[in-house]
């Protein structure tokens, strides 16, 4: 029986925490036990069910192929689009998504990641207004006032309160837990409204015009307010200013509660300035709840590549971005587009319907470790080690901080680089030789 | 209707064709009020729909909700009733979605039932 080997510090390609002190213990050429990982990274370390082979869909029917079949049928997808989509890479390496930028730029497709059904109108409000932003470790070691708004870490960011926010210990929060205010805004209750100090239950769809009577209080400008907005008491909005002023080093953390509801960006927009305005009286940061774990990662890679975060349309030969338009959802919904590449998500389960039966309609490569509906959907299907756990990259945490993912284990299958620079190069040679022909 | 993230949703969203996914997602969390109104009991079954189609799932009650609220765990049950509207920037409305809910006899659709016959 082989020895066991443990890989200290190793990072949960998980979430947007990114946590790095994982243990990992590996016999046998398989992660055995995943210390300190909550049961979202350790379900994601210790693996399950896989795709084992390319498959290729004939009559009908997904048949298992060769790689490079596989790689040659996407090419002759892609290059038979006009405007082909390439969405997901949440849950991929920076560096499979710059070989996917360079594939697009070479088709001529559109590259869209899972912000767009996300964090994307978080985006497009920091565009508007910027991000009086942090790192996680200074929230850590200096926040003594932290908001949780729309958003519900203790289920979707399970090590978020312990690592980073409320119930660290830090240089300068050295009581942690005590030493803190923890403000939960939201529509219902939830585990994490049950950690707060202060839970604000607002009326759903009523986050832009809450932030608004806080951006009154804080300006003192509250006599206007009436006597409930959003389904809050003034006295119970009075009493929140109050604590946001009387911060030392405030922090707050925004999620789908603010981006998926009535207002979208421009909720966003307004929180912003919240912050902007609290900058006044004391420190305040303000930080996106990011979902998957390189979210981030794609869209730093977008922006430096393209100049754009997210959406990018490569078809006119030059990168365009106007989201509403270029959006995967939107380009869907209008039939806008005839092929799609779907890597690192899951598009026919997280799409709404309507738009799930639209990729339905057209030419579908799916890049993935797991079956899903979109293998459903899929004419090509091509399995990958997964990035994180059986291949090192680069990922950006939930604060912008890049981080080196490490390798635990080996996989026979091909990275999501190797992937895409195979279909590239038969995009190259499928190019080449038509070329000839037409000589 | 509220869709968003839940804790076993998280843990079995990258193992979706599997019983654990089918238990953690095809859920409707509803008010204790609105359970007791709706006559529903632990074990039976509601009925979703809007504009954009309709879907039957578990009901379960949650003390955390509001009365007429319903949460669902995001996924493709949930989205059957979200529209594909964007408001210009990119994002579904994946919450504050206007539902009819019913108890009903119905079954819940496993997840290959809900994409066959999607492909053209």
């Amino acid at each position: 029986m082989s020895e066991a080997t443990i890989i200290k510090d190793a990072i949960c390609s998980f979430c947007g925490c990114l946590c790095d002190d994982i243990i990992v213990e590996v016999e046998g050429g398989k992660v055995q036990r995943a210390r300190h990982a909550c049961p979202l990274g350790s379900s994601k370390i210790m693996g399950h069910g896989r795709i084992e082979s390319p498959m290729i869909r004939k009559d009908g029917e997904l048949v298992e192929s060769s790689f490079q079949e596989a790689y040659d049928r996407s090419a002759q997808i892609l290059l038979q689009a006009n405007k082909p989509l390439m969405y997901g890479w949440a849950s991929t390496s920076c560096e499979a998504a710059e070989k996917g930028i360079l594939l697009a730029e070479e088709v001529g497709a559109v590259i869209d990641s899972t912000a767009t059904v996300c964090h994307g109108p978080s985006v497009i409000g920091i565009e508007e207004k910027g991000l009086p932003g942090a790192t996680l470790g200074q929230v850590k070691n200096r926040a003594d006032t932290i908001i949780f708004w729309g958003c519900n870490p203790a289920e979707a960011h399970p090590r978020h309160f312990r690592r980073y926010s409320s119930n660290s210990i830090g240089r300068f929060t050295p009581q942690g837990r005590e030493g803190r205010k923890i403000i939960v805004v939201d529509v219902r209750a939830t585990r994490t409204s049950r950690n707060a100090d202060k839970f604000v239950r607002i009326d759903p769809g009523c986050d832009y015009e809450v932030i608004s009577a806080l951006r009154m209080l804080v300006a003192g400008k509250g006599d206007i307010l009436p006597e409930r907005v959003g389904g809050v008491l003034k006295a119970d909005l009075a009493e929140l200013a109050a604590m946001l002023k009387a911060a030392r080093f405030g922090a707050l953390f925004f999620g789908l509660g603010l981006t998926h509801s009535r207002g979208r960006y421009k909720n966003i927009d307004n929180a912003l300035s919240l912050v902007a305005e609290l900058n006044q009286h004391t420190k305040f940061v303000v930080l996106p709840m990011r979902g998957h774990y390189n979210v981030g990662g794609i869209g730093q890679t977008l922006a430096w590549s393209s100049g754009y975060p997210m959406s990018v349309d490569f078809t006119r030969g030059m990168p365009y971005f106007n989201p509403g338009e270029t959006a995967a959802c939107d380009l869907l919904a209008r039939k806008d587009t005839d092929a799609a590449l779907i890597i690192a998500a899951d598009a026919a389960s997280n799409f709404p319907r309507a738009t799930a039966e639209a990729l339905a309609n057209i030419p579908v490569i799916q890049i993935d470790p797991y079956e899903n509906p979109t293998t459903l959907l899929s004419d090509v299907v091509i399995p990958c080690a997964i990035a994180g756990v059986e291949v090192e990259g680069t990922a950006y945490r939930m604060d912008g901080l890049a981080l080196r993912l490490r390798k635990m284990v080996d996989s026979s299958l091909p990275s999501d680089e190797e992937i895409l620079m195979g279909i590239l190069q038969s995009v190259r040679k499928q190019r080449q030789m038509m070329a000839n022909e037409g000589a | 209707m509220i869709t968003g993230r839940t804790l076993a949703q998280g843990a079995e969203c990258e193992n979706k064709m599997s019983p654990g996914f089918f238990r953690a997602v095809a859920l409707c969390h509803i008010s204790e009020t609105d359970f007791k109104s709706l006559e529903l009991t632990e074990g039976r079954n509601v009925l979703l729909k809007n504009e954009c189609g309709q879907v039957v799932l578990a009901a379960k009650a949650d003390s955390g909700l509001p009365e007429n609220i319903v949460f669902l765990p995001m996924g493709p049950w949930a989205n059957v009733l979200v529209g594909r509207e964007t408001g210009g920037c990119g994002t579904p409305h994946f919450k504050g979605v206007k539902v009819e809910v019913a108890a009903t006899d119905l079954p819940v659709s496993d997840i290959r039932e809900l994409f066959t016959n999607m492909r053209r």
